[in-house]
């Protein structure tokens, strides 16, 4: 500091009163980072800090490598109790990254945590204006001068307490949501787990086995199924969605439709005989359209809950009102025609969400002809067909005359790493999954030919690349490099031809094949974008859950109490969903073990004087927070329900009689943004070094 | 250096100061990200972070008007994906009126922009600046015959 004048106590109690406004003028703190070279490498860090020295109202201003650094936090520490800090100013990254960081160190130092302001000259100044740093340095010294403006007005509030259920709802029945229920309800919690479609299982029950081990994939997923649904604190909402969500962390409000399958849960057994009886036969969704099923079905054999499920669109009676053959079938009685969709509302202190993805759908007029080709089908569906228990009991047929294919292609990247549709992400497992049904074909027909064309294989993961070699060299599976240009089917034979350029050859070759499989990539699902829309969750640019941060909030999403797992949250294998479905559970656990959290106090609140009673807040607010109530005095007042309030600020952007204070972000703090953003002194609220120069 | 000349070239150039509210969910998350990718955009962009863009009373726009804003970004969650359910309705109306309004003050309507920026979207924020300084460059500062009211 270059004047230790500042620093004295008592000239601070002289110049306290504001000439108008009569605002105190806090002693403010600024601390600088430099982010190593994040922040340093550009801007000008020291220069920032000289200059934020000579702000009014700033006492302190220091600059530190690392602000979030033990020594970082602790310089602010001392600063604090040394110069009588008031308001601090860390101008460094995001807010959304370290706010809760900061806000917990000035707490240590016994200051009010929501007398913390941060500048973002990280994100969005640094990094965004590298080849301009003599700008970049001024903008950062205005961004900081713009933070302390508003530092000085903010006012100590108080987080609220809540208490929180110790339940929780996990959205989504795959592998990552069957492992997430689990691992809660081992933990004692109460667990609803809504499911869309009739069973759990989700993608892995299609697979065949599983890389890099080959472990039979329902074999080792069926069990969890029934562990979850027989869990005592389990309740297991097949066939539901979500429709509603309101609240917050710890107290969630959901509302479910359990959609009506026409069969009573209860009374069915699973017996069969229904379906037996029932005299439609449409292509089952499972198989991918290669098998069958009847209206009155279970997707397959191993599914949880085994129960019977009614497909309206197809069923017989829904459309003549006769039929009922499953009916008479049935020995329980457990079939209803007139069953209606049902609304389960629950309570919950935490979601999980694990809607998984699906698979990339090849464009129709393609290069790869899978809409014009039988025998040009996808990974997914090979799966199928490989599989003991799908529609031909494991033996691998070409869809167009049901011959075993000699030489089959695999192509990779299909809807991945490819700008041009806009998908510019690895999916992870397709490399994976096609050298694992490489060898699955090669065991079972050793006579077989196999070419996978491929860009980069991938095989990143335990035992993945031992995996890839063996395939290579013991089963001679032969690796092209290089996407093909084009497919060609001979009307007679159906046999496809790939015209490719083979890179490593440098050499354009055309190669003829029984059966082509597209190795498609994952996309988010469906699904996914529902509940993200129900819920307010981000997403990343590739269109999957956005988490809190990508490196240390994993699982986190921005939705305090809100966790994502599984392929949800981007493409991955089991073992990665599991794994973070293991960390989403016990993150979620962490809150319903303390039995209570603090929330954010950022609310609004209605000054009785002012306001009128026009009612207009009770109108424009989608929570009903503000409610009118008449006062003593007579008349009606407008009063914020806190609990109810979710702190948005549009009762206060549109009070006509600006009535409603919107903390932490009140028309005072923002207006003095504004003033300091663009240069100009505001009038109310002048600093204290002004003030200052005023008295002596 | 090229970046050198670059900056040097722009150093005495008319440089507009645009104002931006974004909101905490979508919009300053999709400025963010745009840092995180390292997009670059000129830095003639000052941000004023709300919760939602709902917070924005249409005085704040007229306030940052009448003080020098050559012009004022109004960034929210796209329809139907705001945090607060339908703050960013609220936007959209406003966004409305203070167009008619400011257009009758006489002032250019690419000054005032409401836009719809995700948390995925760091290339549309960046772009979204970068379009509202090279038009700004283009206009120079709101003309003194026709000032902004508040
Ligand atoms: C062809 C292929 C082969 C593969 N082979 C392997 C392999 O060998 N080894 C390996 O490790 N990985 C493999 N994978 C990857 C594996 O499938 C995934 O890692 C795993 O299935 C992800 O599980 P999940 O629970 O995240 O998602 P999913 O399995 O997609 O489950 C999501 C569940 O959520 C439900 N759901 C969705 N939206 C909603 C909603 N709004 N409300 C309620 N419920 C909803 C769905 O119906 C589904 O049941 C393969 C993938 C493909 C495409």
């Amino acid at each position: 500091m270059t004047e230790p004048a500042p620093q004295d106590k008592t000239v601070t109690k002289d110049t306290s009163a504001e000439p108008d406004g009569g605002r105190k003028a806090p002693r403010v703190g600024v601390f600088v980072c430099d982010c190593g070279s994040n922040i340093a490498g550009v801007v000008d860090c020291g220069k920032v800090r000289e200059a934020a020295e000579k702000l009014g109202d700033v006492v302190v201003a220091k600059e530190n490598k690392y602000t979030c650094s033990d020594v970082g936090q602790a310089e602010i520490i001392k600063a604090i109790k040394e110069h009588g800090i008031e308001r601090v100013v860390v101008a460094a990254c995001s807010p959304r990254l370290h706010e809760p960081t900061f806000r917990n160190c000035i707490q240590q130092a016994g200051l009010n945590p929501y007398l913390l302001h941060m500048v973002n000259i990280r994100e969005q100044c640094s990094w965004v204006h590298g080849h301009e740093k003599a700008k970049a340095t001024k903008k950062a010294l205005e961004l900081v001068k713009m933070g302390v403006s508003k530092a000085a007005r903010l006012e100590p509030l108080e987080a609220r307490e809540v208490p929180v259920e110790p339940s929780s709802l996990v959205v989504g029945g795959g592998v990552a949501g069957i492992q997430a229920a689990l691992d809660l309800a081992n933990m004692g919690f109460k667990v609803y787990m809504v499911e869309k479609e009739p069973s759990i299982g989700g993608k892995m029950a299609m697979l065949d086995k599983t890389f890099p081990t080959g472990d039979c994939a329902i074999c080792i997923l069926a069990p969890k199924m029934v562990e979850l649904s027989r869990h005592p604190n389990i309740t297991l909402l097949s066939y539901s969605e979500v429709e509603e969500v309101k609240g917050y962390i710890g107290n969630f409000e959901v509302k479910v439709r359990k959609k009506a399958r026409y069969v009573h849960e209860e009374l069915c057994v699973g017996c069969g005989v229904c379906a037996d009886a029932c005299p439609v036969k449409v292509d089952n969704e499972f198989d991918l359209g290669f098998g069958q099923r009847k209206a009155i079905y279970v997707p397959f054999p191993q599914a949880v809950p085994l129960r019977y499920t009614i497909d309206k669109e197809h069923c017989i009676h829904f459309k003549s009102g006769k039929c009922l053959l499953c009916a008479k079938a049935c020995a329980n009685n457990a079939i209803d025609h007139k069953m209606k969709d049902e609304i389960v509302n629950l309570k919950v202190g935490t979601i999980i969400v694990a809607t998984g993805y699906e698979t990339y759908v090849p464009l129709r007029k393609g290069v790869y002809k899978y809409w014009e080709c039988d025998n040009v089908i996808t990974g997914l569906e090979l799966e199928r067909l490989l599989n003991a228990s799908g529609p031909t009991g494991g033996h691998l047929v070409r869809p167009s005359d049901g011959k075993r294919p000699e030489k089959i292609a695999f192509i990779q990247c299909v809807g991945s790493r490819n700008k041009k549709i806009d998908r510019n992400y690895c999916s992870r497992v397709c490399c994976m999954y096609a050298i694992k049904n490489a060898q699955i074909i090669m065991e079972h027909e050793p006579n077989t030919e196999i070419s996978v064309y491929y860009n980069d294989i991938r095989a990143f993961g335990k035992g993945f690349e031992e995996l890839y070699h063996r395939v290579r060299e013991e089963y001679a599976v032969e690796f092209i490099r290089g996407r093909p240009a084009k497919l060609k089917e001979d009307p007679t034979t159906k046999r496809i031809t790939i015209r490719a350029e083979e890179t490593l050859l440098n050499m354009i070759t055309e190669r003829e094949f029984d059966l082509v499989v597209l190795s498609t990539g994952l996309i988010p699902s469906e699904g996914s974008k529902s509940i993200g829309k129900t819920l307010g969750l981000t997403t990343t640019p590739d269109g999957f859950f956005a988490e809190a941060h990508p490196k240390l909030r994993p699982v986190e999403t921005a939705l305090d109490g809100v966790y994502v797992a599984g392929c949800a949250q981007g493409p991955k294998d089991i073992p990665d969903s599991v794994a973070q479905a293991k960390a989403a559970a016990s993150s979620a656990a962490a809150p319903m073990f303390a039995k209570k959290v603090t929330i954010e106090p950022l609310t609004a609140s209605v000054d009785e004087d002012l306001c009128v009673g026009c009612g207009l807040c009770v109108e424009l607010c989608p929570y009903g927070a503000p409610e009118l109530v008449t006062v003593e005095k007579g008349g009606t007042k407008a009063r914020i329900i806190e609990a109810l309030c979710h702190g948005c600020g549009t009762c206060a952007a549109s009070c006509p009689q600006k009535a409603i204070t919107c903390k932490q972000f009140t028309d005072e703090q923002i207006y003095s943004e504004i003033f300091a953003a663009l240069g100009a002194e505001d009038k109310k609220g002048e600093g204290r070094k002004k003030a200052e120069a005023g008295v002596s | 250096m090229e970046a050198a000349t670059h900056e040097s070239g722009r150093e005495s150039a008319y440089e507009p100061k645009i104002v931006a509210f974004c909101c905490n969910w979508c919009s300053y998350a999709g400025a963010d990200l745009a840092g995180t990718t390292r997009l670059q955009y000129p830095p003639n962009v000052r941000i004023i972070r709300v919760m939602c863009s709902g917070r924005v009373d249409p005085a704040f726009v007229l306030k940052a008007f009448a003080l020098g804003a050559d012009g004022v970004i109004v960034a929210g969650c796209h329809p139907a994906d705001c945090h607060y359910i339908s703050g960013n309705e609220k936007t959209a109306i406003r966004g409305d009126f203070l167009n008619s309004f400011l257009e009758e003050a006489g002032i250019e309507s690419c000054r005032f922009k409401v836009e719809w920026i995700a948390g995925s979207e760091g290339r549309k924020f960046a772009d979204t600046v970068k379009k509202m300084v090279s038009e700004l460059e283009k206009l120079g500062p709101i003309g003194q015959e026709a000032p902004p009211d508040e």
